[in-house]
């Protein structure tokens, strides 16, 4: 009786809005220095010598490089947002799939937060703080600077003291 | 009266810390008669350890005393407390979500209470006042009530539509659910537990020192066992029949006098009351508890059984409210009752019951079957190394675990299930016996519908339920349904906005 016909009126992925386009160099910059630490490890082992020369260096070398190329693209195209008169949807994932709706008369309060790599290029953190204890945060990462601040602003309208 | 001037707890809470701090001395005094039990001056040794340490907790405990005070001002509650320490603390009557007040036995001889200020901030470190007298305890907490009304009346009725009804003057507690003896020596027989068995084993570990003879000696249980046998072997076929039998009963007697026991110290004059103020419920034998929660608070409800009492219709009714933030306070509102009994209740504090006509919806069958698959392979690929290195009847161990985790996961999926009706989401999830939750849509927070890579092929997701308090996390559900409870919680949150906003303009 629940196997229900493929076509699920109520979504709605066509209506997300795409991130900033820094946010892929943002992710970029952040995948090399999360890759440094292996690098690093292969290259201890390589002067080791246990093995070889370059075959603990060249395959890891080729990974690193292909995940640094490949990840940020593919984090950036599986993120998404939109936002309406009353709620923001947040998507993101591409393993784990979480897709998070957060009507804004239901927000605590709302942080703009930029770290020094994405103020060099402009991008900045919108984190909704709700009173539920899943999803007490939900942070949309990879806007551009202004329009955070603008949709912090239009956000906090709707907020209003509740004793819910 | 007595507003603005610095107080001090109750004179008599220093002696009760006292007799409650002598437990501290207990100790090192049993350990120093142990070590010198062989000299003369062994007793002495201890009782002057034992005094010295009172002594000391004595004088801490007087001047902390003297250094604690409180004090109720016109909008909050200060305290100022420490000995080299001090610390000044406010806390404003708008953010006090609830006044707990507790006996412990101790105090409870002296007619003192604990009270407790809990503010639903998460780490716990609420304010307490300990201890004052149960007079002076209750005025407090209906000093606080009273101003957080006069503070904030109209977001109080705004909370919850159903609050408006509440009549401004003292209506008499009407009791909703109460259990005398007869149901409580019922609910005790169900919560047969062999936990006592498991704590005598424990203290025998812990205490060995103080039997007469060494448990861990091997010999002396072999003397001991041959000794018996042989007694035992005398008595005949029907003699040792009669002694398992005996033994077993022995065991079970000792399972529900334990489960009675625990009940009949818990549950003790169990009785729930509504009055305009909220829910209060009083319960315990030697420990005596007195919570109140107000309406509005109650954010969802659950309901529990167990694979027994389910089979008798029994039932429990617990609130999740925003107070659960402070730990251990537990919301059970009917710990053993009937469902007939529950809807009132629930009623009450603005939910309702499943009704015969609610269209439920099945967790997705693609996701009965992954969930046996996942979880059953992981004892499968166990088995392999096993039926390589082990001799082959251990293969059986982890072949019988993958067929108990699949198994399990097969008769799981057939309680899962959610329902929506006008206001409310339902969930229901348990293995042998049914448990549901039942949220109220306005009270939602937000909504995630989170996918795994096998879920995203099969088509279906988790639903989390943002729930302030507690969690409302649905599996496997199919991803229609999950869109179309998110449409329908975001419908609800957004509509009573609507009437909210449009409410406080023509208010104004």
């Amino acid at each position: 009786m629940d196997e229900h016909p493929d076509s699920p009126p109520i979504s709605d992925d066509t209506a997300l809005t795409q991130l900033h386009p820094n946010h892929i160099k943002v992710l970029r910059v952040k995948t090399v220095l999360a890759s440094l630490p292996v690098l690093i490890g292969a290259l201890v082992l390589e002067t080791t010598a246990i093995l070889p020369p370059a075959v603990i260096m060249a395959p890891v070398a080729l990974l690193v490089v292909l995940v640094i190329l490949r990840l940020p693209l593919r984090r950036h195209l599986a993120r998404g947002y939109a936002i309406s008169a009353d709620r923001l949807r947040v998507v993101r994932g591409i393993w784990l799939r979480r897709d998070t709706v957060v009507p804004f008369s239901r927000v605590q309060h709302i942080d703009v937060d930029q770290g020094p790599i994405e103020r060099f290029y402009g991008i900045a953190t919108l984190t909704l703080h709700t009173a539920g204890t899943h999803n007490a945060s939900v942070h949309l990462p990879g806007l551009g600077e202004d329009l955070a601040r603008e949709m912090r602003e239009g956000i906090r309208q709707h907020i209003r003291r509740e004793a819910v | 009266m007595r507003h603005g001037e610095p107080r001090r707890t109750d004179p008599r809470s220093f002696i009760v810390r006292g007799v409650m701090g002598l437990r501290n001395a207990v100790f090192p005094m049993v350990a120093i008669l142990f070590a010198a039990r062989d000299e003369g001056y062994g007793v002495f040794a201890a009782l002057g350890v034992g005094l010295f340490i009172a002594c000391v907790a004595a004088a801490v405990n007087f001047i902390a005393w003297r250094r604690f005070s409180y004090c109720v001002g016109a909008e909050d509650i200060r305290v100022e407390q420490g000995i080299l320490n001090r610390s000044a603390r406010s806390v404003p009557y708008e953010r006090i979500q609830d006044v707990s007040l507790e006996q412990a036995l101790i105090p409870r001889l002296f007619g003192l209470v604990e009270v407790k200020f809990e503010t639903g901030s998460g780490g716990g470190d609420e304010l307490k006042l300990s201890y004052l007298t149960q007079a002076e305890g209750e005025s407090l907490r209906e000093l606080v009530r009273e101003r957080r009304e006069e503070e904030a009346p109209a977001i109080v009725a705004q909370a919850d539509g159903a609050d408006r009804t509440a009549a401004p003057a003292e209506a008499p507690a009407k009791t909703l659910f109460a259990m005398d003896t007869g149901r409580l020596v019922t609910f005790g027989l169900f919560q047969f537990s062999l936990a006592a068995v498991a704590v005598v084993g424990g203290l025998t570990q812990q205490f060995d020192f103080l039997l007469p003879f060494d448990i861990w000696d091997m010999d002396f249980w072999r003397d001991e066992l041959a000794q018996q046998g042989e007694t035992i072997a005398g008595l005949g076929r029907q003699a040792q029949l009669v002694g398992a039998v005996l033994g077993a009963i022995a065991l079970i007697g000792l399972g529900f006098a334990t489960g009675l026991v625990r009940t009949f110290l818990r549950e003790w004059g169990f009785l729930l009351e509504k009055s305009a103020r909220g829910f209060r419920r009083q319960r315990g034998l030697l420990t005596k508890t007195d919570v109140v929660m107000p309406t509005h608070r109650v954010q969802a409800v659950k309901i529990g059984t167990g694979w027994l009492r389910y089979r008798f219709g029994w039932h429990s009714l617990n609130f999740v409210s925003l107070a659960q933030d402070a730990g251990s306070s537990n919301h059970v509102v009917a710990p053993f009752a009937t469902m007939s009994e529950i809807a009132p209740i629930m009623a009450e504090a603005g939910f309702a019951p499943p009704s015969d006509d609610l269209e439920w919806h099945r967790a997705s069958r693609h996701y009965r079957t992954d969930s046996m698959v996942m979880e059953g392979a992981i004892p499968l690929l166990a088995a392999i190394p096993v039926a390589i290195f082990a001799p082959l009847p251990f293969v059986l161990i982890p072949l019988s675990l993958a067929l108990l985790a699949a198994g399990t996961n097969y008769y799981s999926w057939r309680f899962r299930r959610h329902a929506l009706d006008g206001r409310q989401v339902l969930s229901v999830h348990g293995l042998i016996s049914p448990d549901m939750q039942i949220a109220a849509r306005v009270k939602l927070h937000s909504v995630e519908i989170a996918q795994g890579p096998i879920a995203q092929h099969r088509g279906y997701a988790t639903v989390h339920l943002g729930l302030a308090g507690g969690s409302f996390t649905m599996h496997g559900v199919p991803l229609y349904h999950a869109r179309r409870l998110c449409a329908a919680v975001m419908d609800s949150v957004t509509e009573t906005d609507f009437a909210r906003i449009n409410a406080s303009v023509s208010g104004a």
